[in-house]
């Protein structure tokens, strides 16, 4: 038994979880448990990019998806309250349909994979370790170098969402009171009492 | 590596990402009543940009970043017209937006990121730019779609646009995968050069199909079209004035960016079938159900789709010529649909959306100009001469026979013919029938607007006189 | 065969018990000390009790919740009900894989570590949620849902933090991080100087994502009873309480490592043997930053929820972006000598 047996024996491993946990995530009945078996799936494959030496696509994955993206999902998920059985309802009504395109892609995956096997590549040289430094590293010099274009396009996507969120999310209520913490730090005793001067008894006017 | 030709080659884009985020910024410091300063500004900013695309560039094609990005002629001609039918979509929607309160300026935010990822997508090199423009611009329009967002009907429409232009996005990006598995590239003009060479040739294939769909979901063309006319009747009649100009020209652009690199060859043919198919279905899906429609919004669309067909033919003779007659078709199209829908906006105050075939009956006797430009609009998206839309579809058939599709062309002629009725029908209840008592209509607007309208509306019949230029301008960028 | 096991199997078992064991040793301690030290601070006496001083009283503690029963709500999520603290304590324990602790001193000399360190501070809050939800109570799910969005908007400030400090150590690997740090001047290399704000940011932020006064809205015994873990009792309590004190010894740690030049003397090497370095000045250093935690919960009153989402979103992450920016320059321009 080699190293490499034993890396072997951890892929098919995280394969097998990431297959069955992304099958379960479509088949439970409960979306939360949906939720973390997607979160699981997620897991799995990222051990599998470590496996292949991509260790910062890995732990991107883990910080991004698992760590803030399903959170708010999950977030989401606990809030709603989904009526799983009337979703249910039209399963069976479009089981057909995606039998047949379940098919089709299958097809397709088989004659990629076939493809693949039948003219034997074996994968190019790591070009991190060509260039004899760390995986993360080599990643950031080819961001920042030869795809600084699509990694600005990218940036101006997310901030086209983040303007859309706000845009079609923001509303001004007008009746909503709202702090203002600028005035709050502001504030001095002398807006909020008033010292009066005045006699210590009430002056004896009802006797007479 | 970066270098300051790259710079310099990509001035335009870097320009106006720049000003569009001044612009977001001063927009969100100004009161409510000093937004015509936005207004303003963002017209400025098209129009520079406008210029920088004309003025900065050398002619023939050169790329920036390694190959990822492309100048040449294609591009500085579609990013031109796309700015032109921003500019043009700016001024008419100003008061069509103020009535209903919609009049914010991430209006303006959003369509100038839009035509940003109109430019990347015209001159993307690489597949990369290409999916990544395409996000850019659609995202904005998803957001567009839904602007009112108090309203039931926009909000149906941008969820049917984002789910299935997610849809189309996904069937893309595997189409992409595919081909990146089959040839090793990213790079389009290195998958030209061995795309013919391929010791994988029905994994290609099956990649071109998925982008083929992908490109034909963008393009509205059937049997892609489902969310066309949902879009155009449920969004703000702004956002479709951007959705059927700007976004069509860089559908044509993608089209052609992605098309043109699997060719000569054995993939060729199989992708000129495939258009041709899609060509036919369009043009008698299009004009056969435009027919019975009775929302003018409605109708646009699906005249939409059957102009995507024509614009297909040319794409299916795959040559130079082919190319130039799709390209002065797509232009067209967009003169043409921003006049249709600036009526529109013109006609529709706050409370009444002018989008019944009949609020337009009698129109003559109401606003004797605003039918004649209407009636301009119709006749050129008709194909009646001398206007533009007229030499736009002989151009296209031209290109058709020449590549020896006569029955393609036939069935162009065909449904060309079934679509003068339904364009006719409009010109007809404007002129011909009595106005519905009691619905008050009257051209709205203000003078920016109508004059620009009437610029546009009347360009249309200049540019059907005179031709000739602009069609040598579109053949001269796929010469060389 | 028998040589493979060896290596790969039953050398890092014996490398994680031995940071695993003095981890949760130093809870039980740490949590008596804390008893004390507020004790003092409220002038009480503190535990006193079982043992000379009172210092056996964490094992007490621990004994006591071990044979205690964990009770199960009815309606109760079972399955995740007992997933969650496992969750919760996981995270907490693994993260400590990459902290080194002197020079070569570590148990996986990774290259990521930053990053991992943030993957596994970030997975931590699905123990919390999950027990805030499979709890089936009100209280509990509110907590779990206030804990998952502090946690989120501060991770945002302290990875922007982590950025400033991975860009002039321009390495993510924690003890390169802590070589960058070494120089002739002693403490005034160090990390902290250069990055102050973000140091102060970094810390503020370790405190929120620890769920700690004065940001423990999370648990607000005076308004949602005790938060996500209202329900728990027993042993699947303790596992929570084990967690929270583990993180927050590793944030203390993390803190030591990344500003405050890990196992290096404050001291200038020049000085003799008091300016070398040595595992005795990290653990100094961060049994002061675990001090601090104790002494933020004797003094600040608990902030109100929106305050902390202000002081999150508006305040820090603008602060770090920016400083991001100053640090980009004072590295570029020369300004920060790195690495002696």
């Amino acid at each position: 038994m080699s190293a490499q047996l034993l890396q072997l024996i951890c892929f098919y491993a995280f394969a097998a979880v990431a297959g069955i946990s992304a099958l379960m995530v479509i088949t439970l009945r409960n979306s939360v448990h949906a939720v973390l078996s997607l979160v699981l799936t997620f897991f799995s494959v990222a051990c599998i990019w470590l496996l292949a030496q991509a260790e910062f696509l890995a732990i991107a994955l883990i910080v991004v998806y698992v760590g803030a993206v399903m959170v708010l999902f999950l977030f989401v998920v606990m809030m709603l309250d989904i009526n799983l059985e009337r979703m249910r309802e039209g399963f069976i009504k479009f089981l057909p349909v995606g039998i047949v395109v379940a098919a089709v892609m299958l097809v397709e995956m088989l004659a990629l994979i076939g493809v693949r096997a039948m003219h034997v590549m074996t994968m190019g040289p790591d070009p991190a370790a060509a260039a004899g430094m760390s995986n993360t590293a080599w990643l950031g010099q080819a961001l920042y170098t030869r795809f600084l274009l699509p990694f600005e396009i990218a940036a101006l996507i997310l901030t086209v969402g983040l303007i859309a969120a706000v845009v079609l999310t923001l509303r001004h209520k007008p009746l909503t009171r709202r702090q203002n913490p600028g005035d709050q730090v502001r504030v001095s005793n002398r807006d909020r009492v008033r010292v009066v001067k005045m006699a210590a008894e009430r002056p004896q006017e009802s006797e007479s | 590596m970066l270098s300051w030709n790259d710079i310099l080659i990509l001035l335009p884009e870097i320009y106006l990402v720049a000003a569009v985020c001044v612009l977001l910024l001063m927009d969100v410091f100004i009161r409510e009543e000093q937004r015509n300063a936005t207004h303003w500004l963002a017209i400025a900013i098209t129009a520079i940009t406008g210029f920088l695309v004309v003025t900065g560039q050398p002619p023939q094609g050169l790329s920036a970043f390694g190959g990822m990005f492309v100048r040449d002629r294609v591009s500085e001609i579609l990013s031109l017209f796309a700015l032109i039918s921003v500019l043009l979509v700016f001024v008419f929607s100003r008061p069509y937006l103020k009535d209903r309160k919609l009049w914010h300026g991430e209006f303006y935010v959003l369509t100038l990121f839009a035509v940003l990822g109109v430019m990347f997508l015209v001159s993307a090199g690489s597949l990369i730019t290409i999916y990544l423009g395409l996000e850019l611009l659609t995202l904005s329009s998803y957001a567009l779609v839904a602007f009112n967002r108090d309203s039931r009907m926009s909000s149906e429409a941008a969820i049917k646009y984002f789910v299935l232009g997610a849809l189309a996005s996904g069937s893309l990006l595997y189409g992409m995968s595919m081909v990146y598995g089959a040839t090793g590239t990213l790079d389009l003009a290195h998958l030209h050069a061995t795309v013919a060479q391929t010791d994988m040739p029905n994994l290609l294939r099956f990649g071109l199909i998925f982008m083929i769909v992908g490109i034909a979901f963008k393009l509205g063309a059937a049997p892609f079209h489902m969310w066309l006319p949902d879009v155009y009747q449920g969004a703000p009649t702004a956002t479709v004035t951007f959705v059927a100009s700007a976004s069509k020209l860089a559908a044509f652009g993608m089209a052609y960016r992605l098309l043109s690199a699997f060719g000569p060859g054995d993939l060729l043919h199989q992708w000129q079938l495939m258009l041709a198919i899609l060509a036919v279905l369009s043009l008698v899906i299009g004009n056969l159900v435009a027919i019975v429609q009775t929302n003018i919004k409605r109708l646009l669309a699906y005249s939409t789709i059957a102009h995507m067909g024509y614009l297909l033919l040319g794409l299916v003779n795959a040559s130079p010529s082919g190319y130039a007659a799709a390209m002065f078709y797509a232009i067209s199209y967009a003169l043409m649909s921003t006049v249709a829908f600036g009526v529109i906006m013109a006609m529709s105050r706050a409370g009444f959306e002018c989008e019944e075939i009949d609020d337009f009956k009698g129109l003559n006797e109401r606003s004797r100009w605003m039918a004649f430009l209407m009636m301009l609009a119709m006749f050129s998206l008709a194909g009646v001469p001398p206007l533009f839309g007229f030499f736009a579809k002989l151009l296209i058939l031209k290109a058709a026979v020449d590549a020896g599709m006569m029955w393609l062309a036939i069935v162009a002629i065909v449904a060309a013919i079934v679509g003068l009725y339904y364009y006719l029908r409009v010109v007809k209840v404007m002129y011909f029938d009595k106005p519905v008592e009691g619905v008050e209509i009257k051209p709205q607007g203000d003078l920016p607007m109508r004059w620009m309208l009437s610029l546009n509306a009347l360009a249309l019949l200049a540019l059907g006189l005179y031709w000739g230029p602009l069609f040598t301008w579109c053949q001269q960028a796929f010469a060389g | 065969m028998a040589d493979l096991l060896f290596h790969e199997v039953l050398i890092p078992v014996l490398l994680i018990l031995a940071i695993m064991l003095p981890v949760v040793l130093t809870v039980a301690m740490f949590v008596y000390w804390e008893r004390k030290v507020i004790g003092w601070m409220h002038v009480r006496m503190g535990p006193n009790k079982i043992g000379p001083l009172g210092l056996f009283q964490a094992f007490a503690d621990v004994v006591k919740l071990l044979i205690k029963e964990v009770v199960i709500p009815t309606n109760a999520n079972k399955f995740l009900f007992f997933l969650a603290p496992l969750l919760a304590l996981i995270p907490a324990l693994a993260a400590w894989a990459v902290v080194p602790f002197g020079q070569g001193l570590v148990l996986a000399n990774v290259n990521a570590g930053v990053l991992y360190l943030l993957a596994m501070s970030s997975v931590g809050v699905y123990g919390i949620i999950l027990a805030g939800w499979a709890s089936n109570s009100r209280y509990a799910l509110l907590g779990a849902m206030r804990s998952a969005a502090q946690v989120i908007s501060y991770e945002l400030a302290m990875g922007m933090s982590l950025v400033c400090v991975l860009v002039l150590a321009g390495s993510l690997n924690l003890t390169a991080i802590v070589d960058a740090q070494a120089g002739p001047k002693g403490i005034f290399d160090w990390f902290w100087l250069p990055l102050l704000p973000v140091f102060v940011i970094y810390w503020i932020s370790g405190v929120a994502e620890t769920n700690r006064a004065p940001f423990d809205v999370a648990e607000g015994e005076s308004e949602i009873v005790a938060g996500f873990h209202v329900e728990y009792s027993g042993s699947a309590f303790a596992i929570f309480f084990l967690a929270e004190y583990a993180n927050m010894i590793l944030i203390s740690f993390l803190a030591a490592v990344l500003f405050m030049g890990g196992w290096l003397s404050p001291f200038p090497v020049s000085w003799g043997w008091i300016g070398h370095g040595s595992i005795l000045w990290l653990f100094a250093k961060a049994f002061i930053f675990s001090f601090f935690f104790l002494w933020f919960r004797a003094t600040f009153p608990r902030y109100r929820y929106d305050q902390i989402m202000r002081l999150g979103w508006k305040v820090f992450i603008p602060i770090t972006i920016v400083w991001v920016l100053v640090a980009g320059c004072m590295k570029y321009l020369g300004w920060v000598t790195i690495g002696g």
